[in-house]
Formats: structure tokens, C-alpha cells, sequence
């Protein structure tokens, strides 16, 4: 690991201070689950470490009257766990909960969990890639099997590696932004960004910008959320598919609906033409096929992972199932 | 000369010739010698090499406070074990993925590797060491040795302290909680089947 300057921030403004200072050499630093990692690989090589731990307001789960206002640093046990959670926004606990490992989850917070880096193994490795500043993907050519896109990728062929985020946004969810300017607030689903817009990076943050609150609006009544996962080993790990799914239904009917899929493009990637084939029907297994089909439309697998279509269309249809 | 020298070193333990090479980075507060005053004031340290940030930290560890100046780079588990002699924390992979390096912070397994020691001060550490008490084991290590549940006995720390948290909450586990309670730490012997024995065995006791 490079040597750092350690920056103990206990206010937000600290953090502001800090990062305006210090700009690109500055890196937060929230449950270190994946910087440290990050920094001991040298993929990382910040010279100011900004720890958010412990500032103050950033650690919270309320209920209020328009939803869930969850803390950046709050920890994923705690969402996991957390009753309101569980029972109003049961997506959102689910996928905390299928976070890696028990340790992990102790460790790592949502703020983190959003903004990890990619999983690709090229990028963990000494592979100097698009996403690293250089001009190939190794993944097209190489070995593309788990960790890697079958819809929307371009230049580079990552998978978004946040379970978090593939809640948030079947839940609708926004995501508040601190920085030099104004306080801003943006709906998940716009907060990530693919490798044509910047390879070099997976959300709309600027170096000086941390993320502060995520807000999960109070679903309508008669509704369900889930979340589902598949992946190599049960214990843990990351999604090779996943979807997260909520559902407003009266009688068997559903009124709307929110389908998110995770580990098979650059983005958490909200796939709204399912969720229009699914207004005003009632969801038999049929229907949940037909949106199945819909969600996975266009993909595009590379040479080892065509078997993520029949995966995603799978979960996709037992989530609906599950919601309906 | 350099041949003695050579044999002198093969004759050393692989811990003591660590220590001997003065255990990397750490300046000389006293643990040498097992320990370990609280230090008064938190002036800046100078740093011993020009670019490298050291600082002052202070660990409250088994209930024992321990003052040291390390660089803010040192993961608890490096510090617990070249700074500190706490060698029970074992280090596998060093980065998140097999929990030898399991330690019980604030009441929470987490992975000592991929903890900063810098950032886990003013918290209740607690490590392998600090389980038995007054001579006696702790009933989780009594089960596993019992129930015979390691075989080459390095991911056995980090075992006992993730089934040490699960079980400081959660009273009569059943067989799928222990599963999933230790489900962050491999076993490359495969002891897995004695290891689950042994914590609900435990959790019977406690
Ligand atoms: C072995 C392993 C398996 C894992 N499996 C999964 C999995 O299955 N699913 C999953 O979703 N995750 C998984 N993770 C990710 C992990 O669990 C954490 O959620 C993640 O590492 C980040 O959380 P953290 O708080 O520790 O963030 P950190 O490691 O501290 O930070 C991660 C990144 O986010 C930035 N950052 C942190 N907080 C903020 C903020 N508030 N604003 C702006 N930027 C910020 C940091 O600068 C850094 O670049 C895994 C990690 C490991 C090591
Ligand atoms: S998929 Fe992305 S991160 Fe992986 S090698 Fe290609 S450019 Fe790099
Ligand atoms: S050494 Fe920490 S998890 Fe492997
Ligand atoms: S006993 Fe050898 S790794 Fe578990």
C-alpha cells in the first residue's frame, strides 16, 4: 500500500474541506472494504485518505412521512436487520443482506456499497485496461465467464458489482450529493454511468463530492419489493445475475411495477419496457415470462457468459412470481 | 563471518528473527518489551522517512490499552501481529476474502486485514487471545477441541471469534444461523462439519 496522509473528518464540512483541498489525490474512506484492498493492489494510490466514520450525522436509518432516509455511512448489517426495512422497503434489506460476507456487512456501509469499483478481474489485476487509463479491454478477448456485461456494454464490459444499487433503484429511490456547490439531489438510476459517458468511472461524482443520504420514497399501498441473487458459491459472492423487483397490486392486478437488473451491465439497469408489459395485467407465469424475455431484449453476451441470459430471464420471472 | 551469521539466523524462529528485524515501519515505543503506556499528549510525530505519515495511535485491545506510532497505512491485523505479538490473528489472503484475520470490534466480527488501526481507535478490540479468562478456555475453544474442528488449525482463530460474535447475541442458534454466522470464513481443510458441531455444542453451554 502507498503511504497516506490520514484525514479524520468529524463533519461533513471537514469532508468538503478536505476533498477541495486535496482534489484527485483525495479518496473517502468509509468501511475500507474495498479501498484498502484497492490500496494494497496499488489500483489505488491516494495520498489523502479522508475517513467519514466518524462524522457525526451520517450514520442513520429514519422512517419519516416521505420514506426512508438512510445515512451514507450507515452499515449493512444494520439495513439487513432493520424492521422498517424489512417490512416496507423488503428489496433494499434483502440485497444488504446478500452483501458478501457476514464481516463485510459489519464493515462496509451503503455510501461504500454504491461507489465499490469494479470486480472485473482484469481491473483487480495488473491489466492496464480502459478503466484504468489505457486502450483495450482484456475481457474481450480473454476470460469473460462471471464478472462480465451481456447488455449495454461498450469499451468496457464490466458489471456493476453493488447489490445495493440494484434495490434502490426498483424502489425509486435518490441519492442526496455534497459538494463545492449546491447540495443536489439525483434519482439512483441517474446516478450511475456507463463506460461512453467515463470509462474511467461508474457514477456522476466529481472528486470533490461525496454521497450524504439516500432517500427511498414510501411505496404506494399493496405493495411488495424482493430482491434475488445467483451466484457461484451460496456462502458468498458477487452477483452473477441479479434483479430487484417492486410491484403495486390490487386483486392479483398489478398497477405498476419497477424491475432492476444487476450484474450483467456496467450499470444497475432498470429495464422499463418490462415494467410496462406488466400495468394493468395480472401476473401469471406467462406474463412473467413475457417480461422475462423483455428484460434480457438486445443482450448481447460475449464469449463465455451466454448462459447470464437464461440466468437473468429466470429470476426475473421467479421475482415476479414472487411480488405478484 | 557470513556463514555464522546465516546459521545464527537459521537457528532463529521466524517470529523472533521478525521481531529482531524491528517489525518494518513502527517507531520505538516500547513493545518490545510486551507493553505499553498510554500516551499523554497526540503531538504530530516527525516522520522517519520523508512522504510517509506516521501517527499516533492509541488500541484498546482484550480490555489492555496499548500507545503506539505506526503509519496510517498499517491494517489492525499487520499491527496486531508484528507490532504487537498478538499472533493468534492469522493473516490468509490479506484482502477480505477467507476470515483468518476475524477479530470482534465493538462487539462485530470484521476483517482485521482490511481494518486500518488508525481507524479503530477508542473501539473494543477483542482477539483470540482474549478469550480464555483466569486460565480457563473460553467454551467455544473447549468445543473445538472436543469436537476436534480444524485440522491444520489456521483458519481456527478467526472461527472461534466469528462464532464468539453470533453467539454473544444470539442464544440457541439453529444448525442454517451457525451456517450462515460463519459463512465469511474458509476452512481449507474442510473442517466445516466439526466447526458447526462445535458452535451449537457451545451455544448449549453459554
Ligand atoms: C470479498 C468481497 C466480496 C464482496 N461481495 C459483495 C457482494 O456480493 N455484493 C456487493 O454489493 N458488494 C460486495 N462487496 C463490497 C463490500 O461489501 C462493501 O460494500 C464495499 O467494499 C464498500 O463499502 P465500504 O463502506 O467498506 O466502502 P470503502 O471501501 O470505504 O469505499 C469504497 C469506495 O467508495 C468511495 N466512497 C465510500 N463512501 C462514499 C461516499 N459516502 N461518497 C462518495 N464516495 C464514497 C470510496 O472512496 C471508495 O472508492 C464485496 C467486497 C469484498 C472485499
Ligand atoms: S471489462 Fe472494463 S475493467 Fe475489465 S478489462 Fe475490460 S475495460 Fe478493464
Ligand atoms: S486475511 Fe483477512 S479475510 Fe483473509
Ligand atoms: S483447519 Fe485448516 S484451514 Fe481450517
Amino acid at each position: 500500500m502507498q503511504s497516506f496522509t490520514w484525514i479524520n473528518a468529524k463533519s461533513i464540512e471537514e469532508v468538503k474541506g478536505a476533498l477541495a483541498k486535496h482534489g484527485k489525490k483525495a479518496r473517502i474512506f468509509a468501511g475500507g472494504g474495498d479501498l484498502t484492498t484497492l490500496m494494497k493492489e496499488r489500483i489505488d494510490t491516494p495520498e489523502f485518505v479522508v475517513n467519514i466514520g466518524d462524522v457525526k450525522d451520517i450514520h442513520y436509518i429514519r422512517e419519516e412521512k416521505d420514506g426512508l432516509h438512510i445515512g451514507a455511512m450507515t452499515i449493512l448489517a444494520d439495513l439487513a436487520e432493520h424492521e422498517a426495512v424489512l417490512g416496507r422497503y423488503t428489496a433494499l434489506a434483502e440485497a444488504a443482506g446478500a452483501v458478501a460476507s457476514p464481516q463485510l456487512r459489519n464493515m462496509g456501509s451503503i455510501g461504500g456499497n454504491l461507489c465499490q469499483r469494479p470486480r472485473c478481474w482484469y481491473y483487480r489485476g495488473a491489466f492496464h485496461c480502459y478503466k484504468k487509463g489505457g486502450d483495450f479491454c482484456f475481457a474481450v478477448t480473454g476470460d469473460n465467464r462471471y464478472y462480465h456485461s451481456i447488455l449495454k456494454g461498450e469499451l468496457c464490459y464490466m458489471v456493476h458489482p453493488s447489490d445495493t444499487a440494484v434495490a434502490l433503484l426498483a424502489l425509486d429511490a435518490r441519492i442526496t450529493i455534497a459538494g463545492p456547490q449546491k447540495e443536489k439531489t439525483v434519482k439512483a438510476e441517474d446516478f450511475f454511468i456507463g463506460p461512453r459517458q467515463d470509462v474511467l468511472r461508474e457514477n456522476i461524482l466529481q472528486p470533490a463530492e461525496l454521497i450524504t443520504e439516500i432517500v427511498v420514497p414510501t411505496p404506494p399501498a399493496n405493495t411488495r419489493s424482493t430482491f434475488l441473487k445467483t451466484r457461484i458459491r451460496g456462502s458468498w459472492d458477487f452477483a452473477l445475475a441479479s434483479v430487484a423487483v417492486r410491484c403495486t397490486a390490487k386483486n392479483g392486478v398489478c398497477q405498476a411495477a419497477r424491475l432492476a437488473l444487476g450484474g450483467v451491465a456496467p450499470v444497475p439497469l432498470r429495464v422499463e419496457r418490462a415494467e410496462r408489459a406488466l400495468a394493468g395485467k395480472k401476473i401469471t407465469r406467462e406474463l412473467s415470462q413475457q417480461a422475462a424475455q423483455l428484460a434480457t431484449a438486445g443482450a448481447r453476451p460475449m464469449t463465455m457468459n451466454r448462459y447470464k441470459v437464461d440466468l437473468t430471464r429466470s429470476l426475473v420471472e421467479k421475482a415476479l412470481l414472487a411480488v405478484a | 563471518m557470513a556463514t555464522t551469521k546465516g546459521d545464527e539466523r537459521l537457528r532463529m524462529s521466524r517470529r523472533s528473527f521478525l521481531k529482531g528485524m524491528g517489525v518494518g515501519a513502527a517507531t520505538s515505543t516500547a513493545l518490545a518489551t510486551g507493553l505499553v503506556k498510554p500516551r499523554a499528549g497526540k503531538a504530530a510525530v516527525p516522520p522517519l522517512v520523508e512522504g510517509l505519515s506516521y501517527v499516533p495511535v492509541e488500541l484498546k485491545i482484550n480490555g489492555r490499552r496499548y500507545a503506539l506510532t505506526i503509519e496510517a497505512r498499517r491494517t489492525l491485523a499487520d499491527v496486531l501481529r508484528t507490532e504487537l505479538n498478538l499472533t493468534g490473528t492469522k493473516i490468509g489472503c490479506d484482502r477480505a476474502e477467507c476470515g483468518a484475520c476475524t477479530v470482534i470490534v465493538d462487539g462485530r466480527a470484521m476483517y482485521g486485514c482490511s481494518l486500518l488501526a488508525v481507524n479503530v481507535q477508542g473501539r473494543e478490540i477483542e482477539t483470540i487471545e482474549g478469550l480464555a479468562k483466569n486460565g480457563r478456555l473460553h467454551p467455544l475453544q473447549e468445543a473445538f477441541i472436543e469436537y476436534d474442528a480444524y485440522q491444520c488449525g489456521f483458519c481456527t482463530p478467526g472461527q472461534i471469534l466469528a462464532g464468539k460474535a453470533f453467539l454473544d447475541k444470539k442464544k440457541s442458534p439453529t444448525l442454517a444461523e451457525v451456517k450462515q454466522a460463519l459463512s465469511g470464513n474458509i476452512c481449507r481443510c474442510g473442517a466445516y462439519h466439526h466447526i458447526f458441531e462445535a458452535v451449537l455444542a457451545a451455544a448449549k453451554k453459554l
